[in-house]
């Protein structure tokens, strides 16, 4: 009879399943990084000089910096001259429509299961596809023009509103803040940008799918959002990544800035490969995240859902500028193999009245270690503040580690701050009772964590949501004993 | 239907059934009473395929099948279902949720598609109506919170949902009051058939006068040790089980 070690054992094993290569010829950089790298990078996307400029000075920043050491992650150190800064599938133009598109980079969208066109037709979500570096496709850009609503790649921004991209890129996460943010504004690539005007009420989810497919090439992809006064917005990342030996870095920016009655709801789904049983292979996922309430009354949500990656390194982050401003973080990290995740979030209260509530929730299986980090900082200025932390973690097995090192600190006497935190395990009960009314051992894990999960599932889009738990029953797959 | 021949179990070495033979036909109601430590919850428990417990010897087939060779939920597929003494809770997962998922696993092992929603609603609502259990119950997380008495309601709430042939009841009364008693007693009776057996183990009397059985069985020290019929419960409750075993079997 299978027992619930067996259980564990076959949850580790489990296979990632999104592994596979899309052979599609691309154009791409030898490896190396100096100026010379950033500044032919920048004519390649025919940048203007004050981008150039502007990336060149982040890349002296970032050759100044140290790799910081406070984080609970172990890896080897990442040599930054081996990595290709460059990678695009080779095509002449940027396709008119979806049918120009490679039927390559389809296929694979097709095996992630996001088939292009039954998005298109059937979800009512705008994607915009980025393949490795170029984005490839962008879908329901027409109906969201006649609202004045803004999404387009980086570089199309960087093209077509270059007095938006200027005002706001690195407003909120400064090229010097770290040395990831420091790299990626010197090479990011493209990524997604998002202008909501004032008043306007985003009719639909906006959606991009990373997809990291060619071997040895870091991904730096540049997010900015700005919701304007009284606008709302709600955006989903997915990411997914074929295997690879080498571990590849992937050291996003996503900045997000709400003025005055704005609210953004930015959700992730990420479930990069993560290695094998062994921890050898998978992604580095490095990424800075924070969002800007600017305005008063203003919101920024973060919801994500990680599955993936050898290391997770990011705390989704909210600045309470504006007052009565509030942020929300709501997280379900899984770790598996020998996967790390070092993440949390940080809430830093200036305004009044601003409030902030973290719910973190941690699964670690196998060898994993999964560590909850948060900052919550009330200022002097934040009369009334509020804070409310909620940190859950859930063990899989007996040779994985789940960690919570919150750090709080209150600099107003009218603040207040609660943290809870919660240490639980899957029973023998629970498993016994679950397989008693016919529920096979790896769908009732699967059932137990996600209703462990349930309070952040909530707050995921419809779509998003029912993928989301399709997911954790993906990566418990093949557990019968 | 059910044939249990000889059956022999240990918990860390120790014997606890030691040559427990028992022959269940469809249609019929057996109890199955007994002192505590006589063994009667291990009985079911190995009948459910629940780990922890050594088959040291013996056989039990439920129908043509060898049942000590399926899994917990095979045997449940199977049609065996074990109303149990101590239902968990398992956050974050509703009741409704719960029993979508089990009554489709269960179909889903049998061939047959996911119930449709509608026709899971109405039989949810009906049963659910019949037991008492209201609307805010099936909305709850799975026995978060629940009081005793709706546990076992709900146990039974499940027991009708998921169709068995062969209902193992594991001290459903403890822990009832009287009202509590007959809602869940009443449940237990709607499902006889002459298709369907029960196995209801209880320590007291007091469950057979409202489940009234076919057979009674008296258990003590692992084994059976008297059969009767519905008169050897009442027999029990004058005399006891110091009366009617001696003082070294009802220990």
């Amino acid at each position: 009879m299978a027992t619930a070690l067996d259980t564990v054992k076959d949850f580790t094993e489990a296979e990632y399943k999104y592994g596979f290569v899309t052979p599609v010829e691309e154009e791409r950089f030898p490896p190396g990084l100096d100026e010379d790298v950033v500044r032919r990078l920048s004519a390649k996307k025919g940048e203007p000089a004050w981008l150039t400029e502007w990336r060149v000075a982040a890349l002296r920043r970032f050759f100044t910096m140290e790799m910081p050491t406070w984080q609970k992650v172990r890896f080897e150190p990442i040599d930054f001259q081996a990595i290709s800064y460059y990678a695009a599938p080779r095509q002449k133009e940027r396709p008119k429509s979806l049918d120009e598109i490679d039927p390559e980079i389809r296929r694979t969208y097709d095996k992630l299961g996001i088939p292009i066109r039954e998005q298109e037709i059937l979800a009512g979500v705008a994607v915009d596809y980025v393949f490795d570096s170029v984005s490839v496709a962008t879908t329901f850009k027409r109906k969201l023009e006649e609202l004045g609503v803004i999404f387009c790649s980086i570089s199309e921004a960087v093209r077509e509103h270059p007095e938006l991209v200027r005002k706001y890129l690195g407003s909120v996460v400064p090229p010097g803040d770290n040395i990831f943010a420091a790299l990626n504004s010197a090479v990011f690539s493209d990524g997604s940008f998002v202008y909501v005007p004032k008043g306007v009420r985003c009719p639909m989810e906006l959606s991009t799918y990373f997809r990291i497919n060619a071997a040895g090439t870091g991904q730096f992809e540049r997010t900015l959002i700005i919701a304007d006064e009284g606008s709302y917005v709600s955006y989903l990342e997915g990411c997914t990544a074929p295997i690879r030996d080498e571990n590849q870095l992937h050291a996003a920016v996503v900045e997000l800035v709400a003025l005055d009655d704005a609210e953004i709801k930015y959700s992730t789904v990420q479930n990069w490969y993560p290695g094998d049983k062994e921890g050898r292979g998978g992604i580095y996922n490095f990424v800075t995240k924070r969002g800007l309430c600017r305005g008063k009354r203003s919101k920024i949500s973060w919801t994500q859902v990680e599955t993936g990656s050898a290391i997770t390194w990011k705390y989704p982050s909210c600045i309470l500028q504006g007052d009565d401003s509030v942020g929300e973080f709501y997280s379900v990290a899984v770790t598996n193999h020998r996967q790390q995740a070092d993440t949390g979030t940080k809430m830093i209260h200036i305004g009044k009245r601003t409030r902030s509530r973290i719910v973190s929730k941690g699964i670690s299986a196998g060898r994993s270690d999964n560590t909850y980090r948060g900052l919550v900082r009330i200022l002097k200025s934040a009369e009334g503040a509020r804070n409310h932390t909620q940190c859950d973690s859930m063990l899989i097995g007996d040779r994985c580690g789940a960690h919570t090192v919150p750090y709080i600190e209150v600099h107003n006497r009218t603040a207040r701050c609660e943290h809870e935190a919660t240490t639980s395990k899957i029973s023998e009960d629970q498993l016994f009772y679950c397989r008693q009314r016919g529920i096979s051992e790896e769908d009732a894990v699967a059932l137990i964590v996600n209703g462990f999960c349930r309070e952040v599932m909530n707050e995921l889009p419809m779509e998003f949501a029912v993928e989301a738990r399709k997911l954790l029953g993906i990566s418990l797959e093949g557990s019968v004993g | 239907m059910l044939t249990i021949e000889n059956l022999q179990v240990s918990v860390e070495g120790k014997p606890i059934l030691k040559g427990l033979s028992l022959r269940v036909e469809a249609g019929r109601v057996h109890a199955i009473m007994g002192p505590n430590g006589s063994g009667k919850s291990t009985l079911a428990h190995v009948l459910a395929g629940r780990e922890g417990y050594e088959v040291t010897g013996g056989s039990v087939r439920f129908g043509d099948e060898d049942l000590l060779a399926l899994e917990p939920e095979e045997r449940a597929h199977a049609g065996l279902f074990l109303a149990m003494q101590y239902p968990v809770e398992i956050p974050g997962v509703t009741n409704m949720y719960f029993l979508r998922q089990a009554i489709n696993a269960i179909r889903k092992a049998r061939g047959l598609e996911e119930i449709p929603a509608a026709e899971f609603m109405r039989k949810v609502r009906e049963q659910a109506r019949l037991l008492g259990i209201g609307e805010e119950l099936l909305k709850r997380d799975l026995n978060a919170g629940f009081s005793g008495g709706e546990k076992k309601r709900n146990e039974i709430l499940q027991m009708a949902l998921l169709e068995p042939r062969l209902c193992i009841l594991d001290e459903t009364d403890s822990g009832l009051d009287i009202d509590a008693l007959r809602t869940v007693a009443d449940g237990v009776n709607r499902l006889r058939s002459p298709e369907r057996a029960f196995l209801v183990i209880t320590h007291y009397q007091r469950l057979l006068d409202y489940i009234v059985p076919d057979v009674v069985h008296i258990m003590a020290d692992g084994r059976i040790q008297r059969t009767g019929g519905p008169e050897l419960a009442r027999e029990l409750e004058e005399r006891g089980y110091e009366g009617l075993l001696g003082t070294k079997l009802a220990a």
